[in-house]
Formats: C-alpha cells, sequence, structure tokens
C-alpha cells in the first residue's frame, strides 16, 4: 500500500507530509533555541550589580567582534536568499540555475563556519586578568616566552597553574581600554603595549572560555549549537544538489518538495541568528 | 507556511535587524563621535531599504510560484 500525501498535497490542508513533519521539527528547535535564550536572559538579569556588566571591563560590551558579527549576518541573509532562489528555480523548471544557486549557499554556510571559527580561535587565546588592585586587563598573554595556544587544553592557565610551575610574572599585551558602553577609549600609541605582570599581583587569571564568565558559557553552547545546525543544513543542502539531485528526474514533485523542506529549515537557522546577533553582539 | 511566506517573514525579521543595528550605531556615535560608528549607522540604514525594495522584487517576482 502506498503512503498517501507523499508528495502530493492533502486536499483539506494544502500540505503534504513532508513539510507538517518539518514544521513540527521547527517547533521543538523554538524550544530548544527558546530556553538557551530564556537562560541567558534571566541569568543576565538576576546576576549581581557589577559583575554583568562587568564594572572593570564592561563585559559582554565590547567583548565581540561587531564589523565579523555583521559580515556573518550578511552571509547568512545572501544564503536565505540564495536557497529560495534555487527552489524557485526548480519551480520553474530550471535545474542548471538551482544548482548554481544552491552551491552558492552552501558556500555561504562555510564562508559562515569559518569567520566563526576565526572568532572561536581568538577567544581561546584571549585572557582577562583581574588584579588584587581591583583592576583588570585583557589581552593575550605570554608565559615563560610562549603564547599559549588555543587548541591545546593543557596550555591554558590560570593562577595555581602559575604558582604551580613557580612562574613569577607574565607578559600581557594589553587590548584597549574601554569605557562602561564598551567602546574604545581613544588615546594614541597605547594600543596593545605589553605590561609585565607579578604573579603575587594576580587574584584571578582566565582565558575567553566558558568556565571564566557566564557570557562566555551561554555565548558558546548557544553559537555551537547554532554552528551545528548551519553544518547539518550545508550538508543536506549539499547533498541535494549533487548525489539527491537524481530524484530530479525520477521524481520532480517529490524533488521540489524536498528542496522546500530544506529551504524552510534554512531559514529558521537564519532566523535564529538574526535574533542571537543583537543579543550577543549588541546588547 | 510555505517557503514563500517564510522568506517574507525572513526578510521582515532582517530588515527589523538593520534597523536596530542602525539606531544602535548612532547611539554609539552620540557617545563617542567617532564617526566609524556614522558609517556603520548609513550602512545599515541603507540595507534596510536595499532589503525593503529586494522583499518587493522577490513577491513580484514569484507572484505566481506557490501559495503565501
Amino acid at each position: 500500500m502506498e503512503i498517501p500525501y507523499t508528495y502530493k498535497a492533502r486536499p483539506d490542508t494544502g500540505l503534504y507530509n513532508a513539510k507538517v513533519g518539518i514544521w513540527l521539527f521547527l517547533a521543538s528547535e523554538i524550544m530548544l533555541f527558546g530556553a538557551l535564550f530564556s537562560a541567558y536572559i534571566l541569568l543576565r538579569v538576576s546576576a549581581p550589580v557589577g559583575f554583568w556588566p562587568d564594572l572593570a571591563l564592561a563585559w559582554p560590551r565590547g567583548l565581540l567582534n561587531i564589523p565579523i558579527g555583521t559580515f556573518n549576518t550578511a552571509v547568512l541573509i545572501t544564503s536565505s536568499v540564495t536557497v529560495v532562489l534555487a527552489w524557485a528555480s526548480l519551480k520553474m523548471n530550471n535545474f542548471a540555475r538551482f544548482r548554481v544557486y544552491m552551491v552558492i549557499t552552501v558556500v555561504c554556510a562555510f564562508a559562515f563556519l569559518g569567520i566563526k571559527s576565526f572568532e572561536y580561535n581568538d577567544k581561546f587565546s584571549h585572557y582577562v586578568v583581574r588584579l588584587k588592585d581591583g583592576k583588570a586587563l585583557t589581552g593575550h598573554i605570554e608565559v615563560n616566552g610562549k603564547h599559549p595556544g588555543f587548541w591545546n587544553f593543557q596550555d591554558q592557565w590560570d593562577v595555581a597553574k602559575l604558582a604551580d610551575q613557580k612562574v613569577d610574572k607574565i607578559k600581557v599585551e594589553v587590548d584597549p581600554e574601554r569605557d562602561i558602553h564598551g567602546h574604545a577609549k581613544k588615546h594614541a600609541g597605547h594600543d596593545h603595549e605589553v605590561r609585565e605582570i607579578a604573579v603575587s599581583d594576580i587574584q584571578f587569571l582566565g582565558s575567553y572560555t566558558p568556565s571564566t564568565h557566564p557570557f562566555f558559557a551561554v555565548y558558546f553552547l548557544i553559537t555551537a549549537l547554532h554552528g551545528l545546525h548551519v553544518l547539518g543544513g550545508a550538508l543536506v543542502l549539499g547533498y541535494f544538489a549533487f548525489p539527491g539531485a537524481k530524484m530530479w528526474k525520477s521524481n520532480p514533485e517529490q524533488f521540489i518538495n524536498r528542496i522546500e523542506v530544506g529551504g524552510l529549515f534554512w531559514h529558521f537557522v537564519d532566523l535564529v541568528w538574526i535574533f542571537l546577533f543583537p543579543v550577543v553582539y549588541l546588547l | 507556511m510555505s517557503l514563500k511566506a517564510f522568506h517574507i517573514v525572513f526578510v521582515a525579521a532582517s530588515v527589523v535587524l538593520m534597523a536596530f543595528l542602525s539606531g544602535w550605531s548612532f547611539l554609539s556615535y552620540q557617545e563617542t563621535r567617532s564617526s566609524e560608528y556614522l558609517v556603520w549607522s548609513l550602512c545599515a540604514a541603507c540595507s534596510v531599504v536595499g532589503l525593503m525594495v529586494y522583499g518587493r522584487f522577490f513577491l513580484r517576482k514569484l507572484r505566481n510560484i506557490s501559495f503565501l
């Protein structure tokens, strides 16, 4: 017996099975990301005064690179345009154009992930140094003449490890100072100066990793989960563009439906970023 | 909801985001008087207009493809 409405729409609802399925799946995804966004908001509004935003560093303001985040937003918006144009090309019976638009979509997806990994790299090798006099500074550090690399988690430093290894001083390539709104203060000639700091003066040392501040915990969790969705979507759309495109000859109607369902997922992933970008980069 | 309708929702959300970015950049410009923020605000405002023009073009171009 053939399963009904696998590609023909049910007359009373106007929906085929896969469309009902994808919307049920997207509903569960909305609950997942909604819970994470709620966690971020609740953690932030219930944080002690002076901790988030941080009085000494203005964290999280000024932490993330807004031009890079905006560029990534533009990349995802472009990919949404191309995925819908790919679907429209199939509707207009133009398979060659469909493939071109699909390839552009997948390239945009991998460009997004490449840029995001560049951002992650910078964060993992960045440190915050809180001094015993209440001051705090951020930047890349040098311990025993070496810059700790983000790829080696055993190479991450904290105060206990510095004491354990009998390190007296570290060098910090200090980031520009920021005001309470996160804007870099203007003081020509002092950006990225290298300061030597005695370990005995340091109260806390930690890289920009989830254990250092709740902001990083939520930031890495949501953006990594979103990145996994981008990767999954790119693989599926790439499959439709090449090996899965055989269906275009055997059952074009079902193939168009598959592209529509893939496009709906892709739009959802991009819509999550449209909410994520202002929440973690701008506010 | 079809892909066409969801795309319109997505473009509308992108317009709101870019308008917010433009406003945020303009406020930052007022706080810092840094011209970078002013340029950023103008670029975001231009993208608001660009996205609205695209949305209109998209609706016209795909008038005969799928329902909203």
